[in-house]
């Protein structure tokens, strides 16, 4: 396989799905919001909450039309990009993806059509419940296409066949339950939560700042104040929970995000800060909390947490296995295996990933050296400053956030909303924040699980499609000028109308429901 | 569980349902596109034009996004290869597709007429280039496409972009653009009202007529001049998926073979033909729902003659016969097969639900009243 296409897939992938999820995150808050919005509405007839949930809906929909059109790329990608994988996987991670289009896509894509089109022509309720579905169908898309991620970090449920050579289910349940995809998926959502909150409290700020749309923007700021504040409690609670199941089943990941060189007496202690360094295998100027590590990833103090090097050493056994099965499994496509062999292939061929992992590394697959087997060790770990740096970026930005939206909601529970300047200016200058959180995140999550496509079962450069330099070269130029352009035409657009802002009167009066307001109401006129 | 056997032809089913669910609902937000700047000459007729799609055409592109996924997780090799064989088409695909959603959103959300009229020319990109591609895919598929697989079934496409554009491909691609722009333009007709109405009633009678001979066109020259594939090897429907345990040959004539073993079969070219002149026919007499009944049968029919015709194949490979794609081998684990057909059975029935509901609610015509009167641009 030629490395540069390796490496110039990898980055398109990168590239288009860190891009993809710097608008799902809004989607999946926002489409919560105006849904709690409108059910204000609707419950108090309040006319201002209306076109609060109009006002952030015309937002929402700009952000939500990017997210589509960068979203259809990510259903291609796999079988473009990422030939082998899609074969190789496709009978496992290909479901999930196909239940997340019968079951969210369509729930979200066919009311948010409603949603915007549909306020004249339906009752308050029935609005009501379009938005709320939507909001459930951009949950359900989340649900799903963790349960596929979750997968690719944590195979379970699943089996090679040698037939037809690739992984196959073996259990649907435990595909669906899987342990790391449920806390990735509630990490995840409450991550959105938290992205739609600060939007509506960093522009509400702006308004409070600029004395404009004042009604409008003290009732959006506590709105959001409250929701963030639940959504960053739960975001670090579950993500704590997230460290627990890393130090369960992906424990590589864990030990690069904590550079935990070494296995250290229990209960280890938790690197806040400090250096990592490839070279000499050591955090310079680490600074410590003692128990803390041994608390977050296996929730006792007489449990050790494996450390890199010791991993390194696990994985080399691994890979020698590894060199096994690839060649029974070679000789079973030449010759056949007999019955002996067969069932020493049985036992094994959870190792096969690795073998594949040596493969690049070795001249010789039956006979690879002590150097060709330390190079693939090598290359079984993820490079650790980068993930140390990620995830303390991440989890500083989520606290930073948490502290914001606590003052945030004590204003609002005193009433003080618009009265010390400089928070407001703090809050409208906090707005990169959760999409700082969120592609950092990702970033460990998925750089966490380098060199596999698929955890200790595909290794990335068996996954990629055999393509030559030149498709990729197209492809990342097209990729990159148009979503360059996507980029600002959206980002300027948001600009214009979040400064623009809601053009209402500031009426807060209450709205006398009549009956044709619970009706059906332009039939005649429309027809 | 379902015996393998049934599972695999209730899946080809099932994919095809989900295409021509597709062709059939975002076909005409496809064909509205291409035809934004033939039928709409001022910028409310075309916000007329785009605002009749604009509730549907999100939903309606989840079709094309569940078919991608289903493919995955049914025919898992037929993503695999197709997709990373046809990349650079797929690509120009994509990229053409980016430009709907924001098209159809931001076109109107600011009044400068270059910025206007340079969302009509992308949203004319966006629907006339998937449209054509698709055509030219399966024009290819209908031929085979060079591709070989190792022992590992890894996929190695020898092919180019330029060899997909060969003369048999740009006729289906015609073909699949005149379907779906008179598919548009029925569309508009039920939707609209003055100018934009009469023009789409001539262009739907037109492209009715066109889409009829093009297709017996191509019809004529699968019958005169193209090869088929035949499975020569003794065919076991539950077999593992592994293209490679079976003989394939080059079969003159081949992709009529099945129109004499299963003459019912040819109800799929006969409704392609009939119901594309039947629209043309109906818009000429204002009968504007029933030339969308006809001109979406025409479109089943079409869709259902490229399934019949290669059937068992679904990606013939020219290169190393054996290697082609049938429904026997290219398809997932029974298991999955079982999990995913219990999953559309419960999901497909709420989703035609719901969508019927969405097209009722959004039900009538568009006047261009309505848009001017629409100032704060909550429509698009």
């Amino acid at each position: 396989m030629n490395e540069t296409v390796v490496e110039l897939s990898r980055f398109q992938f990168a590239f288009t799905a860190m891009y993809h999820f710097i608008f799902v995150p809004l989607t999946l808050g926002l489409t919560f919001m105006l849904a709690i919005m409108e059910s204000v509405y609707v419950m108090t007839g309040k006319t201002i909450y209306k076109e609060m949930t109009k006002f952030w809906g015309k937002l929402f929909g700009i952000n939500f039309a990017i997210g589509v059109a960068t979203g259809i790329t990510m259903e291609f990608q796999f079988g473009m990009n990422w030939s082998y994988y899609s074969h190789y996987v496709g009978d496992v991670f290909g479901a999930p993806l196909a239940i997340e289009g019968l079951m969210a896509f369509f729930l979200e894509s066919t009311f948010v059509g409603l949603f915007f089109f549909g306020w004249d022509r339906m009752s308050k309720v029935k609005h009501l419940m379009v938005t709320w579905l939507v909001a459930f169908g951009s949950n359900f898309s989340a649900l799903w296409i963790l349960i596929a991620n979750g997968w690719m970090q944590n195979p379970l449920g699943a089996e090679f066949n040698p037939d037809t050579m690739r992984m196959e289910m073996a259990s649907f349940a435990e595909l669906i339950f899987n342990p790391v995809a449920q806390v990735k998926f509630v990490h995840t959502v409450s991550a959105g939560y938290v992205t739609g909150a600060m939007f509506v409290l960093a522009i509400s700020s702006y308004y409070l700042l600029k004395n404009k749309n004042v009604a409008f923007a003290r009732r959006s700021f506590a709105i959001a104040a409250c929701f963030g504040l639940a959504s960053s409690l739960s975001v670090i609670v579950l993500g704590d929970e997230s460290g627990y199941e890393m130090g369960d089943v992906q424990q590589v990941k864990l030990a690069a995000v904590e550079a935990e060189w070494e296995t250290h007496e229990p209960p280890a202690a938790f690197t806040i800060i400090g250096f990592p360094n490839e070279e000499t295998q050591t955090t310079d100027f680490a600074l410590k909390i003692p128990y803390l590590m041994g608390i977050i990833a296996t929730r006792s103090f007489d449990e050790p947490v494996t450390g890199l090097k010791d991993l390194k050493a696990q994985n080399r056994d691994k890979i020698i296995r590894g060199a096994e099965a690839y060649l029974l499994l070679k000789k079973r496509q030449d010759v056949g295996l007999n019955e002996q062999e067969s069932l020493l292939f049985d036992q094994i061929k959870g190792s096969l990933g690795y073998g594949l992992l040596l493969e690049p590394f070795a001249q010789n697959m039956a006979a690879p050296t002590e150097a060709e087997l330390d190079a693939a060790a090598d290359y079984s770990l993820p490079n650790i400053a980068p993930m140390f740096w990620s995830f303390r970026i991440m989890v500083a930005s989520g606290f930073l956030m948490l502290i914001i939206f606590a003052y945030a909601f004590l204003l609002s529970t005193r009433h003080q909303i618009d009265k010390p300047k400089w928070f407001l200016k703090v809050a409208l200058y906090s707005l990169p924040l959760p999409w700082i959180a969120c592609e950092a995140g990702w970033f460990v999550a998925e750089y966490g699980r380098q060199p596999w496509a698929i955890a200790e079962v595909l290794p990335i450069h068996t996954a990629a499609s055999n393509l030559a330099v030149s498709d990729l070269v197209i492809s990342l130029v097209a990729v990159g000028v148009f979503y360059t352009v996507m980029f600002i035409i959206a980002f300027g657009l948001m600009v214009k109308f979040a400064k623009k802002g809601p053009q209402h009167s500031g009426d807060t009066s209450r709205e006398r429901p009549t009956v044709a307001d619970t009706s059906v109401t332009t039939e005649g006129a429309k027809a | 569980m379902m015996d393998y056997e049934t599972l695999r032809l209730i899946w080809w089913v099932l994919v095809g349902v989900l295409l021509i669910g597709f062709a059939v609902t975002d076909g005409f937000d496809l064909g509205v596109g291409a035809l934004l700047t033939l039928v709409g000459r001022t910028d409310n007729e075309r916000r007329v034009m785009i605002n009749t799609i604009g509730p549907h055409w999100d939903g309606n592109q989840v079709w094309f996004i569940t078919a991608g996924g289903a493919i995955f997780a049914a025919w898992p090799l037929i993503y695999a290869t197709a997709f990373s064989g046809f990349y650079l088409a797929l690509m120009l695909t994509l990229a053409a597709l980016w430009m709907r959603p924001l098209g159809f959103d931001f076109r109107s959300k600011i009044e400068d007429p270059r910025w206007r009229s340079g969302w009509d020319w992308a949203l004319f990109a966006g629907g006339l280039v998937p449209a054509l591609i698709f055509g030219v895919a399966f024009g290819n598929l209908l031929q085979g496409v060079p591709f070989e697989f190792d022992a590992y079934l890894k996929a190695t496409y020898t092919g180019s972009f330029f060899g997909l554009l060969n003369p048999f491909a740009i006729l289906a691609g015609l073909v699949s653009v005149s379907m779906l722009l008179m598919h548009g333009a029925v569309w508009l007709q039920l939707k609209t009202t003055d100018m934009v109405y009469q023009r789409s009633v001539q262009v739907a009678t037109i492209l009715g007529v066109v889409t009829a001979a093009l297709f017996g066109l191509a019809g004529l020259w699968v019958h005169v001049g193209l090869d088929g594939y035949i499975i020569t090897s003794a065919i076991d429907p539950s077999a593992p998926s592994n293209p490679l345990l079976k003989t394939v040959e080059v079969a003159p004539n081949g992709l009529m073979t099945n129109y004499s073993i299963y003459p019912w079969m040819m109800i799929a070219p006969v409704l392609g033909i009939g119901a594309a002149l039947a629209t043309a026919l109906l818009s000429l007499r204002n009968a504007s729902g029933w030339a969308f009944l006809t001109s979406s049968l025409s479109i089943a029919g079409i869709i259902l003659t490229a399934g019949f015709s290669m059937f068992p194949f679904l990606m013939p490979s020219t290169t190393q016969l054996n290697a082609s794609l049938t429904i026997w081998d290219a398809t997932s684990s029974q298991l999955t097969l079982n999990v995913m057909f219990w999953v559309a059975m419960v999901f497909v029935p709420i989703i035609l639900a719901y969508t019927s509901w969405s097209f009722y609610v959004m039900r009538g015509r568009l006047k261009a009243a309505d848009i001017e009167s629409n100032s704060s641009h909550a429509l698009y």
